[in-house]
């Protein structure tokens, strides 16, 4: 299980490699100025020589290469750095040295703090790895909470579906799993924001902020009541999306096992009901789910940009349609290669469950 | 003294009394078991034989109440085991009989076993629930079934998942969780149908060795007559969800009664037969089940259907040395039963 977990690491760092000059190249080729939100006023000789100032005149693979270094050493050592509050390098100086200074570790160039070039947006001239710390509390808080609430609601309405099959708790199950599935977010959201912000007066216990205020601090009872009403919606939208997803597949593997025959042998053996379908049913069954939740995260958080925009979060969602809209082609490839990273760590991560759960399968 | 003789006195432990189940399906009634009655001895061994669909799974099925129901539903009948009737009992009772008092060993061993749990665990669960073993206890007691029925080194398989086991491993599994409280019944539902011939000897041999040491009564179902006459004290023939025919096993083969039975040994290949005869079968097809039988069953696929036979479901005539068949035709007399 551990070679095998090795391995499969080892693997993920050229997949992760070939992802990322897919994404760096087809940024590239998108045909776009990043000095186009200028104003008009400034002449074409000064645009050409901020443009020369950011290192667009230079080839492809050499700004390729920068960019691989700027995400694979000097935002990760920025990171540890930042997080253990140590500095690699000799000088430790913060500030900016008038010789730049670099060390060779293992043929890698290794910068001082103070000399590293790192990731920057061209839109607010900041560094695109802080941007994204300052943003994902914000999405992680929504989205992880919306989550975690449709797989605490899928699970049980999954195998009480699929144990009174075709039961009005089923049917209703199946319809309401259907609409959450076959509608989009951006719809059920306009809908509750319709309802509970427009129709029930601002004054009613039922009214909710259409708005998510990210600046909101939980500090006493109310503002934390506050904060609750905030999440309510966004959870609301995004929970029962992924909740209707996992409630079918949930009822699906549940339904696949309980006429198979080693259920048969735990009710010959005089089980009772509740261990048959919770111990040797469900364990069974909460295999492929188990994978497909895990690989439903990534996919999860790129998918709740929508939900942010609806409900204004300000989370990393917001953050890419900003750089999309402002032609911020670093921001855009930093937060799409971030969700490339996540779906590979996630599939390795589903892989490893499968593994525990189904002794059938051995990697070694 | 023979084995059908010396189990002949003792009492029967299972008496199952006109038993009827039907499913009630979408597209009517299937009556699976019609008023099906027999009993077993301590320590006897009941051979169940027909074809696929003639009720003698769903009937062994029923006696336990292991059918999904609905929509299976047991209409009618009396199923005493040791003087308490199973079908009046509650859900808990029924449990403590299940796995407690009565064994059950399915068809096919790669798919009986859930394959999450270990070996070790889904042989102590019925130990912990119906003897109330502590943990260590069970532990002891499943190494040492794991060890009657024949596994080497018991004691560390328990840890071990059923596909690392062979499928006549597993099936000798099988066999030690249903023998794990010491049942008085054993149900084995074709146990060897699905493994290859070496091996179903095998497990034949340890059958035969198990009742010998424990004594426990068994009903055996298959649909292989070979296998019946070989372990066997009594056989019951099953149609269209009855029993056609009931007889001591050696005068079941001697002297077969009913001309289903006649035409099931018939389709036996033999080994003095010649190279290039093709096997033989029953032309025809088993019955729709229905409708609750006023006819014959077999009357379409019977030689010697007559006139009566469409009219009126023959019962089960007494023709002495507790031989019983159900048929209007006589063979002894080579006409009609008056």
């Amino acid at each position: 299980m551990l070679r095998y977990a090795i391995r499969r690491l080892l693997i993920a760092i050229p997949t992760l490699i070939v992802i990322s000059f897919v994404i760096f190249a087809v940024l590239d080729l998108a045909p776009n100025d990043p000095t186009g939100n200028l104003p008009l006023t400034i002449d074409a000789e000064t645009r050409a020589k901020i443009r020369e100032a950011m290192g667009l005149d230079e080839p492809f693979h050499i700004r390729y290469a920068a960019w691989l270094n700027q995400f694979f050493i000097n935002e990760p050592l920025n990171i540890i750095e930042k997080s253990f509050d140590t500095c690699f390098g000799s000088t430790c100086q913060w500030e900016a040295v008038r010789v730049p200074r670099a060390e060779h570790w293992a043929g890698v160039e290794v910068h001082e703090v103070s000399d590293r070039l790192r990731i920057r947006s061209w839109g607010t001239r900041s560094e695109v790895v802080d941007l994204i710390v300052e943003r994902a509390p914000q999405t992680l808080k929504v989205v992880g909470l919306a989550y975690v609430v449709a797989i605490m609601i899928a699970l049980p309405i999954g195998i009480l579906s699929a144990i009174y099959q075709y039961s009005w708790f089923d049917q209703i199950g199946t319809f309401v799993s259907m609409v959450g599935f076959s509608v989009p977010t951006f719809f059920t959201g306009l809908v509750l924001i319709v309802v509970f912000s427009t129709m029930i007066p601002e004054d009613s216990m039922f009214w909710l902020p259409s708005v998510y205020d990210t600046t909101h601090e939980v500090t006493d009872w109310d503002s934390f009541v506050y904060q609750v009403r905030q999440m309510a919606m966004p959870v609301a939208v995004l929970g029962l999306f992924n909740a209707a997803q996992i409630s079918r597949y949930m009822r699906a593997s549940m339904l696949e096992n309980l006429n198979l025959d080693y259920v048969r042998t735990a009710r010959a053996k005089g089980m009772k009901e509740r261990v048959v379908i919770l111990v040797h049913v469900l364990r069974n069954s909460l295999i492929p789910v188990v994978t497909v939740i895990a690989i439903g995260i990534p996919a999860t958080l790129a998918g709740a940009i929508i939900t942010e925009q609806i409900f204004r979060i300000n989370g990393i969602g917001a953050l890419l349609i900003t750089g999309i809209q402002g032609a911020d082609i670093p921001l855009v490839q930093t937060i799409t290669f971030i969700f490339a990273v996540l779906i590979v760590f996630f599939n390795l991560i589903a892989d490893l469950i499968y593994g525990i759960l189904d002794p059938r399968i051995r990697y070694d | 003294m023979t084995a059908a003789e010396s189990v002949s006195n003792l009492p029967p432990v299972l008496q199952v009394e006109a038993l009827r189940t039907v499913f009630r399906t979408r597209d009517g009634t299937i009556h699976a078991v019609n008023d099906v009655s027999f009993e077993l001895g301590a320590g006897e061994l009941l051979g169940v034989v027909g074809e696929s669909g003639s009720g003698k799974s769903v009937t062994m099925m029923s006696l336990m109440k292991l059918l999904p129901m609905p929509p299976a539903e047991i209409v009618s009948g009396r199923v005493m085991l040791d003087g308490t009737d199973l079908l009046t009992l509650d859900d808990r009772r029924m449990r403590a009989v299940r796995g407690g008092e009565v064994g059950f060993i399915f068809q096919d061993p790669m798919t009986s076993l859930n394959p999450v749990f270990t070996v070790g665990f889904q042989l102590m669960e019925p130990l912990r629930a119906h003897l109330g073993l502590s943990k260590a206890r069970a532990r002891e007691r499943a190494a040492e079934l794991l060890g009657l029925v024949g596994i080497p080194s018991p004691a560390d398989r328990l840890g071990d998942y059923p596909h690392q086991f062979s499928g006549g491993m597993r099936q000798r599994v099988m066999i030690a969780i249903a023998l794990a409280c010491d049942p008085k019944v054993l149900i084995a539902d074709e146990p060897t149908t699905a493994l290859d011939v070496t091996i179903q000897a095998q497990i034949l041999e340890l059958i035969r060795k198990l009742r010998r040491e424990l004594g426990m009564g068994i009903i055996w179902i298959t649909h292989d007559l070979g296998v019946v006459a070989g372990i066997a004290d009594r056989v019951m023939v099953m149609y269209g969800g009855q029993i056609v025919e009931h007889a001591p096993v050696a005068e079941l083969y001697a002297n077969p009664r009913h001309p289903y039975t006649r035409a099931l040994l018939e389709t036996l290949p033999s080994l003095d037969g010649s190279r290039t005869a093709r096997l033989k079968s029953i032309s025809g097809q088993p019955p729709h089940l229905s409708d609750y039988p006023a006819a014959c069953p077999f009357r379409g696929r019977c030689a010697h259907a007559f006139e009566r036979c469409e009219r009126e479901n023959p019962p089960l005539f007494e023709l002495g040395q507790g031989h019983q068949a159900a048929c209007w035709w006589d063979f002894d007399t080579g006409g009609p039963r008056g």
